[in-house]
């Protein structure tokens, strides 16, 4: 391209971005004469540039608003939101025109005759007069009515861009004129009383700024710049030289060296800052343009535009930014009528604030709108089926506000109607992790949502810790680390193990470790008793710890890309030098994240399934533990639901039976099981036995200690494929094994269930389906079912009991979950009740909710009865009269 | 960074007219190889290496070469040879491919020889799979033979291996 052209084009660019915000100033100080003519100099040289180079339509159009400005300088005219409206729209023609220029080097065929008649009718006050009379008139002093024909919005909506505004004056409809009639004389006056003084003041000011700034090309900017890191770090090794030499002759000189180029960096750096209000040069006029559009009332507030940051960051974020703060408009913000209706005050205020916060950069995009709708999202994530409703049950509301940042939920349109947000949010949020920013979001519904944005100042030089493991050093950027522990057999911190899993507790949770020594495959992985140290990061939503064997400083790196023969392997996102010149690699957090979830997916094939039990038992209902000790590790626990009674067995009563210890308890024979498989019986000593009675049976469960029986939330944090463990569990602040009671009953009854139907040939075992999305469930129901002499079918999902009813499956009962993914509980009734071979099954529900009208409903949906889900002895006595019932009715 | 030699580079502007191609040479378990001097940067000492874990074998690890970061290929491993002995401190040619840096590890480096086509033939086919893959031919020298590498196929093991 013509050099001269694209000169043209980069300047006449910079020139609209400046009149865009400009212009949108001069509609609410409608009589600040710098501002006006500095708007109509640019008009000016954009105009006469396009004379210069032979470019006649841009010329045309340009020459056509700079007479309507001119007209304001005047005091000729009067500055209203049409007349703004129409010199936007000229902008606009003449930015498409550019962008073909650009591409083709020659401006479009085309014809703005339309615009320009406009243009030219608003110079000569017509359009205005036609339709206001008044309007031109700037002196008038009573109000004039309706001076506005606008064509976009019917009731017009100024924006107020920046916080010096008085906004009262620029929002009300008639308020323009009225209010900027009685002070147009003096605008009209101050370019008249003293015309020297504006164009001598503004365009010295900018002259002497332009003579003072080149153009430099970006690349050499940036070669500049690892010129300069190079030089750093070649410093750096030098200092380090010195300092092991004493009383060397070029101490002197190198200080000086030291300090030159301590100044050059930051020298170069700052070329490469730019500050953030750049990215924000484009928003006041997209919110004023949204306002009207939408007919509503924002207020834009900028704060900390001068907040610098680099040029590379900036170019990533201004997209995100901009569909943020579109959104804010858009979807959060309500209609000034609903807002009044609130108590809210009419105009709606984004606010976009900038600030340096160690090392990083923040940027906060708060709206006073109506804040996310909780229901909303939750409705969305069911029907997209990201999560259950049971899951959903046991999140807090910022969790599900988390969702919005999920793909898939921002595709369809028709989300942005029902959610009021996230259309693309999920590609803003990984727009700024891939800069290695994060992301956060507060909402409070009815009150506005703000978002946080933390994203490093520069990419070229980061923050970034240096730790070592099995004898190597390796760089973690600061931005992920959240804290470091130290773990010791002897601190207070200690590295537990689960099934051979790492884990960590801090503050009353579990933190996953990864060991980096097994992850990068370096030494034997053997970490036990030794001193370490936990790097905390966070990823995401996600928190882990990686074990590492030293932390030493945080060093300030320069981040460079590993060779393309290395670039396969995830967990490095580069390399570096240190100050002491030996080369790093520099670990990449999201790498190790990925990495460390893919090994447990591999090692528990069922970790989904494990997920799902989790986010199943989350509910609130606390429920009764009993704890307890008994073999190795960790303290267990089990339902107290399950367990019939505690007792405490002299061993010397103890019997042995078919090879299986026994023991006489209430005139029968009761088996014992021990948990841990090593257990020997002891004579002359008593041992702790939990009772699982079920009718005139009972088995005992014999462990070491009985500790403890509390209330809490059953959270299985950690599955595991141990037989006859649940997972892992924080009971009473303790990382609690959770015990498969089911497990240890079949153990002592399997042998006595094949006595059972040899000896009660005639009376077959009813056959119970269980229908329970939740595994956890599923595994505490079926043994306790199957103890109780049910056969018992367990499946997952509605879809999966209405195939077995199409198989030719029967059933003497079925038992049904209410809330599960896809078909839910009720909807499973109504079509087992329209299902002509199940239609007359007796249908039990098992709810967590089991209030009078969830009973109502149920019944309503075809179910015989209803069960809360945690009474055991209530779901096994109304099995019985259940089936009992429908024997007398058959 | 105690012992930068940098690389002669005689006469090797005629190298298309006269026919003649200045190779490096180097050892590697007794056997001498070549590279072309003008792909050669610098020929190294012992340095100190960083690991790289998870890299392929052959990848030694990398070093810091006046602020530019090299990644070290042991030669030996690429060829199939046993690892150098511990005590045998070794040398290192740099070489430049596709403007990243590698540094090429090798037994000893040699004198710059100059080179006649009459002398070159293509490697025999009876020639080890792996060595052949990674040379482009041979050059009769009067007491031995000496094999010419081609670096940018050395350096393509991380491909191959992918495949």
């Amino acid at each position: 391209m013509d050099d001269l052209l694209s000169e043209f084009l980069t300047e006449t660019n910079e020139n609209i971005a400046v009149l865009d915000v400009e212009l949108v100033r001069l509609e609410q100080n409608p009589n600040d004469p710098s501002l006006l003519s500095n708007i109509f100099r640019l008009v000016h040289t954009i105009k006469g540039t396009c004379g210069f180079l032979g470019l006649p339509r841009l010329e045309a159009v340009a020459h056509a608003s700079e007479n309507v400005l001119g007209r304001f300088r005047d005091g000729e005219l009067n500055v209203s939101p049409y007349a703004v409206t129409l010199i936007l729209e000229s902008l606009d023609a003449i930015k498409s025109i550019l962008l073909v220029l650009e591409k083709t080097e020659a401006e479009p065929a085309g014809n703005d005759e339309d615009l320009i008649n406009r243009l030219n009718a608003l110079a000569e006050g017509r359009e205005a007069a036609a339709a206001a009379p008044a309007a031109p008139v700037a002196a008038a002093p009573p109000p004039p009515p309706e001076p506005v024909p606008e064509p976009v919005a019917p009731p017009p909506a100024p924006v107020a861009a920046t916080p010096s505004v008085p906004a009262a004056a620029a929002t009300r409809e008639v308020a323009p004129v009225a209010e900027a009639a009685p002070p147009a004389p003096a605008a009209a006056a101050t370019p008249h009383a003293a015309p020297p003084p504006p164009p001598a003041g503004g365009g010295d000011g900018e002259s002497s700024l332009a003579n003072q700034t080149i153009r430099v090309n970006v690349d050499l900017l940036e070669n500049l710049m690892t010129m300069v890191s190079e030089l750093v770090l070649t410093r750096n090794q030098l200092l380090q030289i010195l300092r092991s030499q004493k009383e060397s002759e070029f101490a002197v000189p190198l200080q000086r060296l030291n300090h030159v180029t301590s100044e050059l960096q930051e020298g170069v750096m700052k070329t490469r800052m730019q500050p953030i209000g750049n990215a924000w040069a484009k928003l006041p006029r997209l919110v004023r343009d949204l306002a009207h559009e939408l007919h509503k009332k924002i207020d834009l507030q900028m704060l900390g535009a001068e907040t610098e940051l680099d040029r590379q960051v900036l170019e990533l974020i201004k997209d995100p930014l901009t569909h943020m703060v579109r959104n804010s408009a858009d979807h959060g913000l309500e209609l000034p009528g609903e807002r009044v209706a609130k108590g809210k005050s009419e105009t709606g205020r984004i606010t976009l604030n900038a600030f340096h916060e160690g090392g990083h950069i923040i940027i906060e995009i708060a709206d006073d709108g109506k804040g996310l709708a909780i229901e909303a999202i939750k409705r969305k994530i069911l029907q997209n089926g990201l999560a259950t409703e049971t899951e959903l049950a046991g999140m807090s509301d910022q969790q599900i506000q988390q969702f919005i940042f999920k793909a898939g939920f921002s595709t369809a349109a028709k989300v942005t109607s029902v959610s009021g947000r996230g259309v693309g949010m999920d590609v803003v949020k990984t727009n700024i992790e891939k800069i290695g920013g994060t992301i956060e979001l507060k909402s409070i519904e009815g009150r506005g949502t703000t978002f946080t944005i933390k994203i490093p100042l520069t990419l070229a030089i980061v923050s970034a810790l240096v730790v070592e493991c099995g004898g190597e050093r390796f760089a973690i950027p600061q931005i992920s680390v959240i804290e470091l522990v130290r773990a010791a057999n002897d601190s207070e911190h200690k590295i537990e193990r689960i099934n051979g899993t790492p884990v960590l507790r801090l503050r009353n949770r579990l933190l996953p470790l990864v060991s980096l020594e097994r992850l990068l495959k370096l030494g034997d992985g053997d970490q036990d008793n030794r001193e370490t140290f936990i790097v905390v990061a966070q990823v995401g939503n996600y928190t882990f710890g990686i074990i590492v064997d030293r932390v030493f400083d945080t060093e300030e790196i320069v981040v460079k890309p590993v060779a393309p023969i290395l670039r396969h392997i995830e967990l490095f996102s580069g390399n570096t030098i240190l100050g002491d010149g030996s080369v790093i690699m520099i670990l990449d957090p999201n790498g190790i994240a990925s990495f460390s979830g893919e090994i447990s997916g591999g090692m528990h094939d069922t970790a989904a399934a494990a997920a799902e039990a989790k986010h199943a038992t989350r509910q609130d209902d606390r429920m009764a533990l009993l704890l307890f000790r008994a073999g190795e590790g960790a303290p267990k626990a089990v339902p107290l639901s399950l367990v019939a009674r505690l007792e405490d067995i002299d061993l010397n009563q103890v019997e042995a039976s078919n090879g299986q210890p026994v023991v006489q308890y209430r005139g029968k024979l009761m088996p014992l099981v021990p948990i841990d498989p090593s257990w020997q019986v002891q004579r002359d000593k008593r041992q702790p036995v939990l009772v699982f009675a079920d009718g005139d049976r009972s088995m005992g469960l014999v462990v070491d200690e009985i500790i403890d029986i509390v209330e809490d939330r059953l959270q299985v944090e950690l599955g595991t494929e141990r037989a006859g463990f649940m997972g892992s569990a924080i009971i009473a602040d303790k990382a609690t094994d959770v015990i498969d009671a089911g497990f240890y009953l079949t153990q002592a009854f399997r042998d006595w269930f094949g006595n059972a139907t040899d000896r009660f040939e005639d009376e077959r075992l009813h056959k119970v389906l269980l229908v329970d999305d939740s595994p956890f469930f599923r595994n505490l129901l079926t043994p306790l079912l199957t103890v109780s002499g049910y056969a018992v079918t367990a499946v997952q999902s509605a879809d999966e009991a209405l195939g077995l009813c199409e198989s030719g499956e029967d059933f003497d009962v079925i038992v049904s979950d209410i809330e599960m993914p896809g078909m839910s509980g009720l909807e499973f009734a109504q079509a087992v009740r329209g299902n002509s071979r199940w239609q007359n099954v007796p249908l039990v529900a098992l709810s967590s909710h089991a209030t009078p009208r969830d009973l109502d409903r149920g019944r309503q949906a075809g179910f015989t009865d209803y069960v809360a889900k945690f009474d055991r002895d209530a779901l096994l006595f109304t099995l019985q009269q259940t089936i009992s019932e429908t024997k007398g009715a058959a | 960074m105690s012992t930068n030699l940098p690389a002669k580079r005689t006469a090797s502007t005629e190298v298309a007219v006269v026919k003649n191609e200045d190779f490096v040479t180097m050892t590697i378990a007794d056997q001498v190889f070549g590279i072309p001097v003008l792909q050669v940067q610098d020929v190294l000492g012992p340095q100190r290496i960083t690991r790289i874990p998870l890299a392929p074998p052959e990848v030694a690890g990398s070093l810091n070469l006046r602020g530019r970061i090299v990644t070290a290929i042991d030669v030996r491993l690429r060829l199939g040879l046993p690892p150098r002995a511990a005590d045998k401190p070794g040398m290192s040619i740099v070489v430049d491919h596709k403007g990243e840096l590698y540094s090429l590890m090798v037994d000893s480096v040699g004198e710059v020889l100059s080179l006649t086509s009459d002398d070159f033939e293509r490697q025999p086919a009876t020639m080890d799979a792996r060595w052949r893959e990674v040379s482009t031919g041979i050059y009769r020298l009067r007491e031995n033979l000496l094999v010419v590498l081609d670096v940018s196929r050395l350096l393509n093991f991380a491909n191959t291996e992918a495949a």
